[in-house]
């Protein structure tokens, strides 16, 4: 395949475009724009999640809704506490609501992890179609859970009435928000940056090549995957606890499985296993919806069209068409 | 006479009504390389793949460095310092070669959880990497991404995966497949300074190579250990004339 541009470059180039946007619209007073934006790099967070998983690891989770759902929840359901000053429990301890941000991100990470422990534990014991199939039983049931639970919303969901606080920044802005959540994109675009390259990355690609030979090496295939499992579920989740503050808003479709299928989108569109795939997925998906979606309802036909696309003639797609294939040692 | 390394005794294993290992007892001392021959589908492999874990055996205990392994997994086993090799190259295809032996040198500290310093910058691992590419005569082709090496050029990145393991016995199955002429002069030559790094069970075809070489030799025939011996004695045995070398004998 052609290369145009070395990937670390083309990389540099996409996050100029993502923050440069976003301030263009801002200045341009779009803060519709703005928001749009924001939109994209959250789902481009929960598809980095993902993508260690799938990506990295080969696992193909097709449950990541329940991270992206219960890093949501975990933000509601606290912030909701906040709000009606009503302790989320006070037995054997108290453990009071709270709308800093900083706090809430750290619950939504644990909980998503937590879950993502408990679920890879179990799913990593199956490979192929029937990872697929455990993994979404495992977010069905987190859905149905959900949309039962009359306490925190069920169906209905949870409104958050003002976005959560981060220390010095005013989140109600639009554009201060939308800098919040990209440099967090960044943060961990960076961080998974170096773990592919570090040990723990590379364990985790072999592994994906070919696991006999690493367990011929004396390195537990299950461990590593675990591992990758539970750290991709807490992004994902992380992205979730972000989301569930964009919309102030947290319901059982966080939890869906379409959600799950459409953070699959993400990563086909912009190149699997690609540092920037799923931020390049997830942009797309959204100017999609956006644009397509602003004449006709039937705008997933074209996000249908260009996955076929790339599925049949740019199987690396977006970052492997414009960047070649993937340079290891 | 020194400990065996490695002691197999009565091993077993079946598939439903095939026995592809029967009661088999084996040893390998310091030092020595012994050789496993054997027509195909004789259960050479099968017996390795028990030795290393892959398969759970039957019946029989394998002892290792004066310890029952059996009931421990291949993991654990090749933390051990059980180290094999594959009759079909088994590498990480997208890494490069160096990448490959990268790996089994981290495999060896049981390193899993970095997630900041870079593999390919760290000169513990790819200095190791180094000098097992170039003991395997590889250096050259160090950067080379496996799926674009030749064949040999993967059998002999599967010794030095092994070497950077610095095993205390080594498993090869048929590392001499497919090298030709020139390049199996070469290996016997390696191999034959290797087994003082550490022992080696080795599964061959290659005749001359294991006339060679082995200190000891073991034929197996459908699961079953018919003869033992040195060169000369199994060059004469009479039952593996029969059973394996041919009538007219080699």
């Amino acid at each position: 395949m052609p290369k145009l541009i070395t990937e670390h470059r083309l990389n540099i180039i996409l996050a100029l475009i993502l923050l440069i946007g976003p301030l263009v619209a801002h200045y341009a007073e779009e803060p519709f724009l703005v928001t749009l934006a924001t939109r994209a790099t959250i789902l481009a967070l929960a598809g980095v999640g993902l993508n260690i998983a799938l990506g990295l690891g080969g696992l193909v989770s097709f449950g990541h809704a329940a991270f992206f759902g219960l890093g949501g929840y975990a933000v509601g359901i606290l912030a909701s506490h906040h709000q009606t000053y009503q302790p989320l429990m006070t037995a054997p301890f108290v453990i009071n609501g709270t709308n800093q941000m900083l706090i809430l991100w750290m619950v939504a990470i644990i909980v998503s992890g937590i879950a993502a422990l408990l679920i890879g534990a179990l799913s990593l014991r199956t490979s192929g179609v029937y990872f697929i199939m455990i993994t979404l039983a495992f977010a069905q049931m987190i859905y149905y859970f959900a949309i039962s639970w009359p306490a925190y919303g069920g169906e209905d969901g949870l409104s958050i009435y003002v976005r959560n606080a981060f220390p010095g920044i005013n989140t109600l802005r639009p554009l201060d928000f939308f800098l919040l959540c990209y440099a967090v994109l960044i943060v961990v675009l960076i961080a998974q940056w170096r773990m592919t390259g570090a040990r723990f990355g590379v364990a985790l690609q072999a592994v994906r090549q070919n696991e006999g030979r690493v367990a011929a090496l004396g390195l537990s295939p299950y461990r590593i995957r675990l591992a990758a499992f539970v750290i991709s579920g807490m992004v994902t989740g992380l992205a979730g606890a972000l989301y569930a503050d964009l919309n102030r808003f947290v319901s059982p479709t966080m939890l869906s499985w379409h959600l799950s299928g459409e953070i699959m989108v993400f990563i086909i569109l912009g190149g699997v296993a690609r540092l920037f795939g799923p931020v390049v997925g997830a942009c797309l998906f959204v100017l999609f919806e956006h644009l397509f979606g602003s004449f006709t309802n039937h705008w997933q036909f074209f996000l249908g069209a260009a996955l076929l696309a790339v599925v049949l003639f740019a199987r690396g797609g977006f970052i492997g068409l414009v960047a070649g294939r993937v340079e290891h040692d | 006479m020194t400990d065996p390394v490695l002691a197999l005794s009565g091993l077993s294993k079946s598939f439903g009504a095939l026995k592809v290992t029967d009661g088999v007892d084996l040893d390998l001392k310091p030092g020595e390389i012994h050789a496993l021959i054997g027509p195909n589908g004789a259960g050479k492999s099968s017996l390795i793949k028990l030795v290393a874990g892959e398969l759970p055996a039957d019946a029989g205990a394998i002892r290792f460095a004066g310890r029952d392994i059996g009931e421990l997994d291949q993991v654990a086993r090749a933390r051990l310092g059980l180290t094999r090799t594959f009759q079909v190259s088994s590498l990480v295809p997208e890494f490069s070669a160096r990448g490959n032996v990268a790996l089994a040198a981290q495999a060896r500290r049981r390193s899993v959880f970095g997630f900041f310093r870079q593999v390919a910058t760290d000169p513990d691992l790819t200095g190791e990497a180094m000098d097992a590419l170039e003991r395997v005569g590889l250096a050259d082709r160090a950067g080379t991404r496996v799926s674009e090496l030749s064949h040999g050029e993967k059998r002999l990145l599967e010794i030095a995966m092994a070497l950077a393991m610095k095993p205390r016995i080594f498993l090869m199955d048929e590392p001499m497949a497919g090298l030709g002429q020139e390049g199996s002069v070469r290996l016997i030559g390696f191999l034959d300074k290797l087994r003082h790094e550490a022992p080696i069970l080795l599964i061959e075809h290659d005749m001359d190579a294991v006339f060679q070489l082995a200190d000891r030799i073991s034929v197996l025939v459908a699961g079953r250990i018919i003869a033992r011996g040195n060169a000369h004695e199994i060059r004469s045995h009479p039952e593996v004339r029969a059973a394996y070398l041919g009538e007219d004998g080699a």
